[in-house]
């Protein structure tokens, strides 16, 4: 979707300012928001591309206007009121309504540790052969979907050079409706700064992860 | 949000920021009606804060970097296959199941960005600082590079080419700092500690401690 979060290429925003290696939080709710994001993504209940969509949705004046662990505060509230696991009326109270979700159990503490060490591996097979190999010059469709899509606006029609080719990865528009077992062909594709940003280009290049459904031969 | 009042208020100075307030009202809520459900265990929140907070950081890259300089073999391994190389040291899972590691030349300088959210390399580089999930970072980071690098103090010669890494899938992507002059006789220990967080994103690049220069 073309939401506030694709924000490549956007001016106005004024200078990046840096911060001490030793910040992590600010602030303790911070601390808790983060933790807690953490650990309903353990129940299982949706993948990492329905937790961006879901911060995706928000209104752009509220995207743009968020601190970061607010976005995450939003999607954690709005996933657990779309699986079934709270009420919007039970984020109201903080009390519990009813009884709690059968079959649902918490990740116990003893299982943090482990459960980051495996991480999620996004590498699958792929029932088709790459259509493309390094090298390869790609355009990516001119396509503006409703949906989730990590194909920026800055690329889409934009022609550029395929630098590597990752395998076959979880293809994150259909991952971002609940279907976690499609995967495609993921390519890394090198375009030209002068590609993307003609009279003010800086000499050089960008390079973006971009799935097969997004390219076309150019 | 950012602030020097990193602690709980228990008086009464609350009404001078109350969106901040609403927001710790707001997660406590959240927190007590998870675990009354029995969705979330608090000592796992307390687990997850404490890895994040003091144990998994940008030393972990640093390690990964002072290797590289000093071991050809590694350096081949990481050109060849980041994510095994890197899991050598125990780095590893979440936000780094597949790594790939971009290299700094005379002629080439990497940085890498997430335009879309805050994709990061968690396992070598830790959460990532405000600035990267920020809206000045992620807008100008593609279309103004040398703009970007500037408000670091960073400048580089006119024929060096750079390459932004936009990470838009789940690869997680590492920049591998050149290595200063004059830092021949320190041991991968002394060599990491001169290594920075803002090099391995690619916003600096790492200068020989001021007792080299």
């Amino acid at each position: 979707m073309n939401g506030a979060h694709d924000m490549g290429g956007m001016h106005g925003f004024g200078p990046v300012q840096d911060e001490p290696e030793s910040d992590r939080f600010h602030g303790e709710w911070e601390r808790r928001a983060f933790a807690l994001t953490l650990a309903c993504g353990g129940l299982g209940q949706w993948s990492i591309d329905q937790a961006r969509y879901a911060r995706e949705l928000q209104p752009p004046p509220q995207y743009l206007t968020n601190t970061y662990y607010e976005q995450w505060l939003h999607g954690l509230e709005t996933l657990l009121v779309d699986r079934g696991l709270v009420t919007a009326e039970e984020l109201q109270t903080g009390k519990p309504a009813g009884p709690p979700p059968a079959g649902i159990k918490a990740l116990p503490a003893a299982q943090v540790v482990k459960a980051l060490q495996q991480g999620s591996p996004y590498t699958r097979p792929v029932d088709h052969p790459p259509g493309f190999a390094v090298g390869d010059r790609v355009r990516v469709r001119c396509d503006h979907p409703l949906s989730h899509t990590r194909a920026p606006r800055y690329v889409r029609g934009r022609t550029g050079t395929v630098a590597l080719y990752h395998g076959g990865h979880v293809f994150a528009d259909t991952s971002a409706r609940g279907e976690r077992g499609i995967a495609d062909h993921l390519y890394n594709v090198a375009f030209d700064s002068t590609e993307l940003w003609g009279i003010q280009s800086q000499p050089g290049a960008v390079h973006l992860d971009l799935w097969e459904p997004y390219l076309e031969p150019a | 949000m950012a602030g020097p009042h990193d602690h709980d208020h228990h008086h009464d100075h609350d009404h001078e920021h109350p969106r901040l307030s609403e927001l710790q009202l707001r997660v406590k809520a959240l927190e007590s009606l998870l675990v009354e459900k029995g969705l979330v265990d608090p000592a796992a929140l307390d687990e997850f804060i404490d890895i994040y907070e003091t144990k998994v950081g940008p030393r972990n890259g640093a390690r990964v970097v002072a290797r590289a300089w000093t071991d050809p073999a590694f350096l081949d391994w990481l050109r060849r296959d980041a994510s095994a190389a890197i899991k050598s040291f125990g780095f590893e899972g979440r936000q780094g199941e597949h790594m790939v590691v971009v290299e700094n030349t005379e002629t080439v300088h990497n940085l890498v960005v997430c335009t879309l959210c805050s994709c990061y390399p968690w396992p070598v580089l830790g959460l990532p600082p405000v600035w990267y999930k920020s809206a000045p970072y992620r807008s100008r980071a593609v279309i103004d590079p040398r703009g970007v690098l500037a408000d670091f103090g960073t400048a580089l010669p006119e024929n060096v080419e750079i390459r932004v890494w936009d990470s838009t899938a789940e690869l997680r992507y590492l920049v591998l700092p050149r290595r200063p002059a004059g830092t021949e006789g320190l041991s991968e220990d002394e060599l990491a500690d001169l290594v920075t967080r803002n090099a391995m994103i690619g916003v600096e690049v790492v200068a020989a401690s001021e007792s080299l220069q």
